[in-house]
C-alpha cells in the first residue's frame, strides 16, 4: 500500500479555460524573475503533500513498538484486520452509511431541486429556507435530541438511522445545488417534452436527469466524502462497536493498550481511510471545483 | 407525478388519490406507475397546455416533488429543533429519560460547570487565531496561484488534496505526526536547531492549541483559497488595465482594488471559518482530548461530554447547546450587518 502520490498534474482545473482568470503579469516576465515563486510553490507543494505520503510510507515501514519492527511489510495492517470486529467489519460499515447517504442524497435533492427550480407552490420559499437553516445548527445540538427521537423510532444504533441523519446534513449544499443546476437549464428543454407529451417526471427523467449530470456528480461526491468522513455523528449514535464506521474504530484504537498507542496501526488506519477519498477527489477533481463556483458565485 | 390524462375538475386535483401509504415517495411511485404507460407520446389525450391552466396541478406537483425533503427536514430537523428546547428546560437523563420539568436549572448548571469558563475562552481564543491564519494564508495561496499556468494547477491540486480528508482522519494522521515515538517533526526541528531537545506538541496549553492550528490551517487552507480564487476570477481584468494605465502599481491595485473586490468572497470565507471553529470538536477530541489538564476543551467537547461521556445529563447537555446555538446566530448577524455593510 503505497501513499497517495497527487503530485501526478491531474487535469487542472483551469487551464481548460485559459481566459477564466486574469492574467496580472505584466508582458513576459523573464525565466529568472520566476524562480523564487517557483521554490516558495514548491515548498508548499512539499507542505500540504508531507503527511499525506508520510502517513502511507510510515504505515509499512519498520518502527520499534509497532506489528511492524523490522523490515518492511503488512504488519500494521494485519493489526488493523485483526482489530476487534477487525477492519473489513468498518470498512463494510463505513461503506453501507456512504452508499446510502450518497443514494438518498441523490434521490432527495433530485427531486427537491426539481421542485424548487419549476414549480411554484404553497409554502416554497418557507420549506427551502428550512432547509438553508439547517446549515445554521450545531451538529452537537440536534445529535442531543436525534439520540433520543432514533431510538423512539428504533432507529437508535442502526447504520440506516445514520444514514438518515447524515442525509439530513447534506440536504442544504445538495438541494442548493440541484435548485442551481435546474436553473441552469433552459425551460424550453423541459417544455418541449411536456408539449410532446412527456409527463413532467417523464421530462425529468428522459431530459432533465442528463442535463443536471454535472450537479449530480458534484452532490454525490460532497455527501460521499462527508458520510465517509464524519465523526461526530457515529459517535453519538452508534454505540454498538460492531457497527462503527472506520474513523470511530480507528480513533479508537489508540486506546486498546492501557498508555500505549500503537503508532503504526494508527498510520495504516489513516491510510486506509484517506486513500478513497484522495482519490475519488483526484478523479473527480473539476467536478468538486466546479461545486465550489457555482456555489460561491450565487451563494 | 404524472398529471391525469384528462383534465380533472377544479378542486379534485388537489385530493390525491388514495393509497401506496403514508410515504410519499411511494405513494407517488405508485400513482405513476399505472398512467406512465397510457400518457401517450405524439397523439395521447390532449393535455392542458403546460402550466397555466393546470396551476393547482402543478402546484400539487411541486409538493411532490418536494415531499422528500419536506419529509427529512420535518422528522430530522424540526421535531429534533423542537425536542432539544424541551429538553433544555426539563430533568432529562441518558438513561432514566425525561423526570419533569426543571426550568431553568439546566442553564444555570450548565452556566455554573467549572469548565465553562475556560471552554468558552479557549474556543474564542481558537476561532480568533484560527480565522486570522487561514484567511490570510489562503489569501496569499490565492494570489500565488491564481495564473492559470500548468504549474500553478498542481500546486492548487496539493493544496486542496487535504481537503478531501475529514477532519478525524487529518487529526489521526497528525496525531501520529506529532508523536513523541514515530513523529519524524521532533527530530526535524532538533536537527535544523530550533528545538534542543525532544519536542512535545501537545504537551503544554499552548503548544496544543499552536498544533491543533496547524492541523486545521494544512486541511482547509486549500478550501478557502478555492472560495478566493473563485472570487478573484470573478474581478475583471479590465479593471486593473484601466489602474496600470493610471500608474497603479502592484501594491496599490492590491489594496485599492482587489481587497474591496474580493470581500463578499472574504465575507463568506469569514464566516464559514468563524462558524466552523466556533464548533471545533473532532480535532480537540482526537489530538488533545481536552488536555493537557482541560485547557483545550472546546464548548462543542462540554455539550458532548455533558451529554454522553461525563454527567450523563442530557437535560443540560440541551440546555448548554441552546446557549451554543443562540450565540452562533449572534455572531453570524453581526458579521452578516458588518461585512454587508462593507459590501455596499
Amino acid at each position: 500500500m503505497s501513499a497517495p502520490a497527487p503530485a501526478r498534474p491531474a487535469p487542472p482545473p483551469s487551464s481548460r479555460r485559459p481566459d477564466a482568470v486574469p492574467s496580472r503579469g505584466r508582458g513576459g516576465p523573464s525565466p529568472w524573475s520566476r524562480t523564487p515563486t517557483y521554490v516558495l510553490t514548491g515548498g508548499l507543494v512539499i507542505i500540504f503533500l508531507f503527511p499525506l505520503i508520510w502517513a502511507g510510507v510510515a504505515s509499512v515501514s519498520p518502527q520499534a513498538g509497532t506489528a511492524q519492527s523490522e523490515g518492511w511489510g503488512l504488519g500494521n495492517y494485519e493489526t488493523l484486520v485483526g482489530y476487534q470486529a477487525g477492519v473489513g467489519r468498518y470498512l463494510l460499515n463505513s461503506t453501507v452509511v456512504s452508499g446510502l447517504v450518497v443514494v438518498l442524497t441523490l434521490g432527495v435533492s433530485l427531486l427537491g431541486g426539481y421542485a424548487f427550480a419549476r414549480f411554484s407552490f404553497p409554502g416554497k420559499d418557507l420549506l427551502f429556507l428550512l432547509v438553508l437553516a439547517i446549515l445554521m445548527v450545531p451538529y452537537a445540538t440536534l445529535l442531543i435530541p436525534l439520540y433520543v427521537l432514533l431510538a423512539q423510532l428504533g432507529l437508535q444504533n442502526s447504520l440506516v438511522g445514520l444514514a438518515l441523519v447524515l442525509t439530513m446534513f447534506q440536504l442544504p449544499f445538495a438541494t442548493f445545488m440541484m435548485r442551481i443546476s435546474f436553473e441552469a437549464i433552459p425551460a424550453e428543454l423541459e417544455e418541449s417534452a411536456l408539449v410532446d407529451g412527456c409527463s413532467t417526471f417523464g421530462a425529468l427523467r428522459r431530459v432533465l436527469v442528463p442535463a443536471v449530470k454535472p450537479g449530480l456528480v458534484t452532490v454525490g461526491l460532497f455527501a460521499f466524502l462527508a458520510a465517509w468522513n464524519d465523526f461526530i455523528t457515529p459517535l453519538v449514535l452508534i454505540t454498538d462497536s460492531n457497527l462503527m464506521p472506520l474513523p470511530l474504530a480507528v480513533a479508537n484504537m489508540r486506546q486498546q493498550v492501557m498508555g500505549i498507542v500503537d503508532y503504526g496501526a494508527t498510520q495504516a488506519g489513516v491510510t486506509v481511510l484517506a486513500l478513497p477519498c484522495v482519490l475519488l477527489f483526484l478523479a473527480l477533481q473539476r467536478h468538486y471545483v466546479r461545486g465550489f463556483m457555482s456555489g460561491a458565485l450565487k451563494g | 407525478m404524472t398529471p391525469p390524462s384528462t383534465p380533472l375538475p377544479p378542486g379534485a386535483t388537489t385530493a390525491a388519490p388514495a393509497g401506496a401509504g403514508d410515504d410519499p415517495v411511494t405513494a407517488s411511485l405508485a400513482r405513476r406507475s399505472p398512467l406512465a404507460p397510457r400518457a401517450g407520446r405524439r397523439g395521447g389525450p390532449v393535455r392542458p397546455g403546460r402550466g397555466r391552466g393546470s396551476s393547482s396541478s402543478r402546484r400539487r406537483q411541486g409538493w411532490l416533488y418536494a415531499a422528500p425533503t419536506a419529509l427529512f427536514v420535518l422528522v430530522l430537523f424540526l421535531v429534533p429543533l423542537g425536542l432539544v428546547l424541551r429538553m433544555s428546560v426539563s430533568d432529562w437523563s441518558l438513561f432514566a429519560g425525561s423526570r419533569g420539568i426543571n426550568v431553568p436549572d439546566n442553564f444555570t448548571a450548565a452556566v455554573g460547570d467549572r469548565l465553562f469558563g475556560p471552554a468558552v475562552q479557549f474556543t474564542v481564543t481558537y476561532t480568533v487565531v484560527t480565522t486570522v491564519i487561514l484567511i490570510a494564508l489562503a489569501l496569499g495561496l490565492a494570489l500565488l496561484v491564481q495564473e492559470a499556468t500548468r504549474w500553478n494547477s498542481v500546486v492548487r491540486t496539493a493544496v486542496l488534496v487535504p481537503s478531501a480528508l475529514g477532519l478525524a482522519s487529518a487529526s489521526l494522521l497528525f496525531y501520529a505526526l506529532y508523536s513523541p515515538q514515530s513523529g519524524p517533526l521532533g527530530p526535524l526541528l532538533q536537527r535544523v536547531g530550533l528545538a534542543d531537545g525532544p519536542v512535545s506538541f501537545l504537551g503544554t496549553p499552548t503548544a496544543a492549541l499552536w498544533s491543533t492550528v496547524a492541523l486545521v490551517v494544512w486541511r482547509f487552507a486549500g478550501f478557502y483559497m478555492l472560495l478566493l480564487l473563485v472570487g478573484l476570477q470573478g474581478i475583471s481584468g479590465d479593471v486593473y488595465e484601466a489602474a496600470s494605465i493610471d500608474g497603479a502599481g502592484r501594491f496599490r491595485s492590491f489594496w485599492h482594488i482587489t481587497l474591496p473586490l474580493l470581500t463578499p468572497s472574504l465575507a463568506l470565507c469569514t464566516i464559514l471559518c468563524v462558524t466552523g471553529s466556533l464548533l471545533a470538536f473532532d480535532q480537540f477530541y482526537i489530538l488533545t482530548k481536552g488536555g493537557p489538564d482541560n485547557t483545550t476543551v472546546t464548548v462543542v467537547q462540554l455539550v458532548y461530554s455533558t451529554a454522553f461521556a461525563g454527567a450523563n445529563d442530557l437535560g443540560r447537555a440541551a440546555a448548554l447547546s441552546i446557549l451554543v446555538l443562540g450565540a452562533l446566530v449572534v455572531v453570524n448577524a453581526l458579521q452578516f450587518k458588518a461585512l454587508r455593510r462593507k459590501d455596499v
